[in-house]
């Protein structure tokens, strides 16, 4: 792959990297400007209280303290990330929903004044009974968290595609299992931090966000305030996986405080305020039953989950559809049911986590997929083989899949991990897995209601040509978005990416861009940048054609030179043409916009899970089992991807080491936990487990050849797709090595154990 | 050490921080971090904060060469003693083999762990110029990486280490 090309599909090292690694790079709470103050929230201790009366004036006197703001200071305009409910203010009004939720916001002329200003404001509060569990909070009489949500549910789905009782009536065998998943937390090292200040009426917000253009936007809307006199940019931003997507309080707040006080005012939450924050991964309780063919073939699907939306939306709504939408896409049947309850409860909100909504489906349908494929006596890789999507077909809740390769994905993966010889074959105590998984490549429709083109970007060469600049909203978190789309640049423009800059992110002097979710840039940014740099290409060859007295047609330019194709030696610099036309013409500028076409069907919520292209990935796992203590111990994993045409090979196996690492986290050991207040019990980063270097198994990254015909070069996604099969290829392993069977994450060493007993003593009772 | 008392009453004590070679003195209190000294009052940000618990090691910087966590030292007990920071470790602008190791090896992405995990690689590496994979495993496990799975930190270590034979 990529041999044909001259930037693309090379390893180039990332343009940040040196940057990183010396300690010159600058994270938003790295940033210090003349006069600045810190801002700090102060967060509801209780779970569900009324708030009877606030009264700051003790905080305000505090020497040092510029200025105390609780919800009469700010507008009471509900948000949130998607409109589907917008159901959250900056400060909470009469009502308090969880531990940790948004009263007041003090800024200071340190940070130490900051915290102690917070302890100085008195809130009264009225408590009220609070609801932990989404089953709880469904039933009859529970504490009422939202009026708008009458019995707390937050967003109810049906749908039905064929006739999937009709299915199980004819299926040979048909099987019900249950599993749940738990709440987990993107846990990004760096975290979130806001600086504001205002110029006139202006104001400019640094912010660790994954999308400037939602942050703008809501900031508009909510403040009332024209998109153009909010300027939002990042510096470096110390990674994501979803959380830094929703706009939070520290950017209404840091844009307030730093409005009254006339001073730059920075935010930043301390690592139990991220877990109160939140927008992590919802905790599902996930009914699967399928009925399938002698032979194993999948005739119909009945997914019926409920999940614990905690106390506000933010992208909640579209998890849930998430949730049912893509089970659809990995395996071909023409039957499904999905039924979805997304509760409220007293807990923090949650959203998208890698991989948005799907894991934990995934985790649960695979899982069950090796039950039945046990019950059929199939090979479980096997049954996966013969249920595999084919490309260019429609799934039955109207996804149109163009490439697609999971099948030979899945045999990839036989023959790297050494299938055939392991499974069934390990000593005792050791077991092999497979999961499948895959994604979207870009959300098919942005998070709000909108005609804007998914992405733009604009190339400017310099005037004498010795330069470049891509200018992009792409938002790079780590993931490589900012390297990746240069290299994309300089291949359609023919030039080399050593004289390329990038000016990205930034609504004030960059481009329109929705951001880093949904694994869209590589495919969405992607198309605007080859569009842009194909302008530069044209223009270039037009201006050398003047110059060479040929038709451009005859022309092609690679790496800056151009050169006539029949006699390449024939040739002259890009910079001397370059700098011909900026004499004659003006700045040689190039620009690309990219919109999908319209996808998906006509059902409610059918915009959830289109997409223009979808990534397959097969992980095979294998894992050794203590059976005195159930301690888990991963051995070794492969992941063979279907991600398209790779523009950066080593960025993007990283991508695949680093989503499997943190599936495998979210497989044994992590979880946030909570007090029986309802407060975060683990919010720290050593409690809420995160798997350390010792942890870590050798990874092998490997990928079948693929190029989706809707896409820039043909890419496809990886950095989700990777998550969404690690947890049921780790269950499927500890089945395989031990025969028992744990239905709910995390797969804990105590829940191993405890399976062992039970089914020591089953055995023994037999006996 | 000198304490000084401001107006109210606030004590103050005058300490010197040798750092990356050169040397510091600053009036700091009691329960000031080391931390906060270096990125507050020394600008060197490449020193980050991830938790201020000493649990994510993102804030690693070597006291007279052993790696420490420098949200779990206070700036008193730094007095006088040698430090060195990321910022420290590229001589003359050629950055050290360990961090062209993490460049090289694809072995960052967010960079938010990377100043730390370099900080005790290098106090590995100078202590024990040819570790195992064991040992690289062992002297990273106290520097969190959300990104990279370690898989290419490992790599980038044990590459590093090999350069230098």
């Amino acid at each position: 792959m990529g041999d044909n090309y001259e930037v693309i599909g090379k390893s180039v090292p990332r343009i940040d990297g040196v940057a990183k690694a010396t300690g010159r790079a600058k994270y938003t709470g790295d940033l210090k400007f003349p006069n600045m103050l810190v801002g700090k929230i102060l967060h509801s201790p209780h779970a569900h209280a009324r708030i009877l009366n606030i009264d700051t004036s003790e905080a305000e006197k505090l020497p040092g303290v510029k200025a105390v703001i609780t919800h009469r200071d700010v507008p009471s305009t509900k948000y949130g990330l998607s409109p589907a409910r917008w159901d959250e203010t900056i400060f909470c009004i009469d009502k308090v929903r969880f531990v940790g939720d948004k009263v007041a916001a003090v800024a200071a002329v340190d940070e130490e004044t900051a915290y102690k200003a917070l302890k100085l404001i008195k809130v009264d509060y009225e408590v009220l009974p609070a609801v932990f569990d989404p089953y709880e909070a469904l039933k009859e009489g529970a504490p009422q968290i939202f009026e708008e949500y009458p019995g707390n549910v937050n967003t109810e789905i049906h749908q039905h595609f064929g006739d999937v009782d009709k299915a199980f009536e004819e299926a040979y065998h048909v099987r019900r299992d249950f599993f749940s998943g738990q709440r987990t937390y993107h846990s990004p090292l760096e975290p979130h931090a806001s600086i504001a200040f205002w110029e006139g009426d202006k104001v400019t917000i640094y912010c660790s966000t994954q999308s400037v253009h939602y942050l703008q936007y809501h900031l508009a809307r909510v403040f009332g305030m024209p998109m153009g006199n909010i300027r939002v940019l990042k510096t470096h931003v110390g990674g994501g996986f979803g959380g830094k997507i929703d706009p939070t309080g520290l950017d209404f707040s840091a844009v307030k405080l730093s409005q009254i006080t006339g001073r730059p005012v920075k935010m930043l939450f301390d690592r139990k305020e991220m877990f109160y924050n939140n927008r992590g991964r919802h905790a599902q309780y996930m009914e699967l039953t399928t009925g399938v063919t002698k032979e194993g073939k999948i005739l119909g699907v009945h997914a019926n989950f409920v999940m614990d939306g905690g106390a506000y939306t933010g992208l909640g709504v579209a998890s849930a559809y998430y949730a049912g939408a893509l089970l659809t896409v990995l395996y071909d049947f023409d039957n499904y049911k999905f039924d979805m309850v997304r509760a409220v409860t007293n807990l923090p909100g949650c959203g998208a986590q890698r991989g948005h909504g799907q894991p934990q489906p995934r985790f649960a349908f695979e899982s069950h997929l090796d039950h039945i494929a046990e019950d059929l006596g199939i090979d479980p890789l096997e049954i996966r083989i013969i249920n595999a999507r084919k490309p260019k077909t429609v799934t039955i809740n109207d996804f149109r899949v163009d490439s697609y390769a999971l099948k030979e994905a899945l045999e990839k993966a036989r023959e790297i991990s050494g299938w055939r010889d392991k499974k069934g074959k390990l000593p005792p105590g050791r077991g092999i897995g497979v999961g499948n998984g895959g994604f979207v490549s870009g959300a098919g429709y942005p998070c709000y209601r909108t005609d804007l083109p998914q992405a733009v970007a604009i190339i400017k060469v310099h005037d004498d040509g010795s330069m470049a600049t891509l200018y992009t909203g792409a938002v790079e978190i780590g993931q490589g978005s900012d390297t990746v789309l240069l290299q994309m640049a300089a291949e359609a423009m023919g030039y080399p990416l050593e004289k390329m800059r990038i000016v990205a992110s930034d609504t004030d002097l960059a481009t329109h861009d929705f951001g880093a979710y949904a694994s869209r840039q590589t495919l969405m940014s992607g198309w605007a940048v080859k569009k842009a740099g194909e302008e530069i290409k044209d223009k270039i060859l037009k201006t050398a054609a003047e110059m060479m007295l040929v038709v451009p047609e005859q022309l092609d330019v690679k790496q800056g030179i151009v050169f006539l194709k029949a006699h390449p030696e024939e040739s002259l610099t890009f910079e001397e043409v370059a700098r011909t036309y900026f004499v004659k013409y003006g700045q040689l500028i190039g620009q690309g916009s990219y919109k999908p076409p319209k996808l998906g069907g006509t059902f409610k919520g059918a915009a959830v899970g289109t997409s223009p292209a979808y990534s397959a990935a097969t992980q095979v796992a294998e894992v050794e089992i203590d059976e005195e203590t159930g301690e888990i111990k991963v051995i070794e994993a492969w992941d063979v991807h279907d991600c398209g045409m790779v523009i950066n090979p080593a960025l993007l196996h990283a991508q695949v080491h680093g989503a499997f690492y943190m599936g495998m986290g979210e497989s044994i050991w992590e979880e946030v936990l909570f007090d029986e207040n309802g407060d975060v019990a683990n919010g720290n980063l050593a409690e809420y487990r995160m798997p350390t270097a010792l942890d870590m198994p050798p990874v092998t990254s490997e990928l079948v050849d693929s190029i989706d015909p809707n896409a820039p070069w043909g890419v496809k996604e990886v950095g989700e797709g990777a998550t969404t099969p690690t947890m049921a290829c780790l269950a499927n392993a500890i089945y395989d090595a031990m025969g028992v069977r744990i239905e709910s994450l995390p797969l804990t060493y105590e829940k191993v154990w405890r399976a062992l007993k039970e089914k020591r003593e089953k055995e023994k009772e037999k006996a | 050490m000198q304490k000084i008392e401001d107006h109210s009453g606030t004590k103050y004590y005058l300490i010197t921080l040798k750092v990356n070679g050169d040397s510091y003195t600053r009036a700091v209190k009691a329960n000031t971090l080391l931390v906060n000294v270096l990125r507050e009052d020394l600008d060197l940000t490449g020193t980050k904060k991830g938790c201020e618990l000493g649990d994510c090691g993102s804030c690693t910087v070597l006291l007279d060469g052993k790696p420490v966590n420098s949200c779990l030292i206070l700036a008193l007990e730094a007095d006088g003693h040698e430090i060195t920071t990321i910022e420290g470790l590229a001589q003359n602008d050629k950055p050290d083999k360990l961090q062209e190791a993490f460049v090289e090896n694809a072995a960052i992405q967010c960079g938010y762990c990377t100043p730390g995990m370099i900080m005790s690689a290098k106090a590995l590496l100078t202590r024990n110029p040819h570790p195992t994979e064991g040992e690289v495993r062992e002297a990273i496990a106290g520097n969190l990486c959300r990104c990279t799975g370690y898989v290419n930190i490992v790599k980038a270590i044990m590459s590093a280490a090999e350069e230098q034979q």
